[in-house]
C-alpha cells in the first residue's frame, strides 16, 4: 500500500521557519504511523526527528498529533488513520517544539510533580506491606494506567491557551493517591489543585478522555476530583 | 522508623489558599439552574400570555413593576444573569486572553460595565415612575 505522510518539519540549527514537507513510502495497512515514520528516517531523511523508546504503547515517548488528534504514532494503525490521503502528523500542541516531533516535556512533568505523585503516609511503617482491599485498590484503578505521554494535556484547549493550567494528566496523576486508601496526603493534593489553575479551569471539552491511548477516563477523574474538593471538609 | 510528609520544593507558586474559584465554579451551576426557570417563565410571561409579543409596551411594564412580586422576580434575574454572565466571561477571558495586561484591561472593562448594568437596573427597578409622564392616562396616576 502506498502511504502519503504530512510532515511539520522544524530545526532551529537551519531556520527559525517551520515546513511541511510530504513523504511517500509503501507500508502494510496494518503497519502503524510509527513504522512508517521509520521509514522515512532510515530509508529517507535521516534528519527527521522523533522520539520513541519502546515502541509498543508502554513507554510513552511518542505521543504525536496524527490527522489533528493526540495519538501515540506506536498504536496508530495506518488503515485507522483514512490512509487513501496524506496523514499529517505534528508535534503535541502546547509544548515548545525543539525539532521535528519532538517537544519539550518539562513543563508538563513540572506540573506532574507540583501534585506530589508519590505515596504520603504518617506514623510507622508497617513491617509488611500496606494491606488493601480489593475494592479500595479498584477505586483508583483506572488513574493508575497512565504513561505519562502528555497526549490528555496538549489536546487541551485550556492549556494551549494557558500553559500555567496543571492540565488533565497532572490531575490524573493527584487523582491516583487522592483515591487511594493507603495516602494521607489528600488534603495537600485537593488544596494544590484548588489553586486557580488547578481542576477549577477545566471546561470539560472531553479532548482528553477522547486523547488517552490507554482509554482512562479522563475528565471523569478531573470531575471526581472536583466534587472532593466540594464535599471536603 | 517513622516517616513524615517529605517536603518537596512545588515547582510553581501557588496562589493564595483561596476558595474563590471553587465558588464561582459552584455559583455558575446553581445560577444557571434558577435561570433556566426565571428565563423562561420570563419569556412566558411577556411573550406568550395575554396579547402576546403585541401587549408588551410602558404600560405593561409599569404594570408589572408595581407588584413586588415582579419587581423581586427581575432583580434576582438581573443580579443572576449579570453575575452569571460576568463570571462566564471572566473565564473566557482567562481562557483566550494570552498577555496580562490584555487580560487586565478586558476585565476590568468587564467589571466596570458589569457593575454600571447592574447599579443602573437595581436603581430602575426600585425607582421607576409609571408616572413620569404628567399626561399619562394609565389608571395608576389618575
Ligand atoms: C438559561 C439558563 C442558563 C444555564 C443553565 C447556564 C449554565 C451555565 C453553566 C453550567 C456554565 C459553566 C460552563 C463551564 O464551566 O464550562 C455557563 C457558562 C456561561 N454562561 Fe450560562 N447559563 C444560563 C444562562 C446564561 C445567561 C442568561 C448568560 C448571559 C448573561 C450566560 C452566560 C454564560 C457565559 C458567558 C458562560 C461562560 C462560557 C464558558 O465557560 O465557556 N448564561 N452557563
Amino acid at each position: 500500500m502506498d502511504v502519503t505522510l504530512k510532515l511539520r518539519r522544524y530545526n532551529p540549527e537551519v531556520s527559525d521557519e517551520v515546513s511541511w514537507e510530504t513523504f511517500s513510502v509503501v507500508q502494510q495497512p496494518t503497519d502503524r504511523v510509527l513504522d512508517a515514520l521509520h521509514t522515512i528516517k532510515w530509508d529517507q531523511d535521516g534528519t527527521l526527528t522523533f522520539r520513541r523508546s519502546c515502541a509498543h504503547g508502554v513507554c510513552g515517548s511518542d505521543a504525536m498529533r496524527i490527522n489533528g488528534r493526540n495519538r501515540l504514532a506506536c498504536k496508530t494503525l495506518l488503515k485507522d488513520v483514512n490512509p487513501g490521503k496524506p496523514i499529517t502528523v505534528e508535534p503535541i500542541q502546547g509544548l515548545p517544539v525543539l525539532k521535528d516531533l519532538v517537544v519539550d516535556m518539562e513543563p508538563f512533568f513540572a506540573a506532574y510533580k507540583s501534585v506530589m505523585p508519590f505515596l504520603i503516609t504518617d506514623g510507622n511503617e508497617p513491617t509488611r506491606e500496606r494491606v488493601q482491599s480489593q475494592k479500595d485498590r479498584d477505586r483508583f484503578d483506572d488513574t493508575t494506567k497512565c504513561i505519562l505521554c502528555a497526549a490528555c494535556t496538549t489536546s487541551c484547549p485550556v492549556y494551549w491557551a494557558d500553559g500555567q493550567y496543571f492540565g488533565p494528566q497532572a490531575i490524573v496523576g493527584a487523582h491516583r493517591f487522592i483515591f487511594d486508601s493507603r495516602d494521607e496526603g489528600t488534603a495537600q493534593r485537593l488544596e494544590i489543585l484548588n489553586d486557580n489553575e488547578g481542576v477549577w479551569r477545566c471546561r470539560t471539552t472531553f479532548n482528553c478522555t477522547e486523547a488517552c491511548p490507554r482509554g482512562i477516563e479522563v475528565t471523569k477523574a478531573i470531575q471526581e476530583v472536583k466534587r472532593a474538593l466540594i464535599f471536603r471538609r | 522508623m517513622a516517616t513524615s510528609t517529605p517536603v518537596i520544593q512545588a515547582p510553581r507558586n501557588l496562589a493564595s489558599k483561596s476558595n474563590f474559584e471553587l465558588y464561582s465554579w459552584l455559583f455558575m451551576r446553581l445560577s444557571g439552574v434558577l435561570l433556566v426557570f426565571l428565563v423562561l417563565a420570563h419569556l412566558f410571561v411577556n411573550l406568550m400570555l395575554g396579547d402576546g409579543i403585541d401587549g408588551v409596551d410602558f404600560a405593561f411594564v409599569a404594570g408589572k413593576w408595581s407588584s413586588p412580586f415582579w419587581q423581586t422576580w427581575d432583580l434576582l434575574m438581573l443580579w443572576l444573569a449579570q453575575l452569571h454572565g460576568t463570571n462566564g466571561l471572566r473565564t473566557i477571558i482567562n481562557d483566550y486572553a494570552e498577555r496580562d495586561g490584555t487580560r487586565f484591561w478586558l476585565k476590568s472593562l468587564l467589571y466596570l460595565a458589569s457593575i454600571v448594568v447592574i447599579v443602573l437596573g437595581t436603581l430602575v427597578i426600585f425607582t421607576f415612575d409609571p408616572c413620569i409622564d404628567p399626561d399619562s392616562t394609565l389608571s395608576v396616576c389618575q
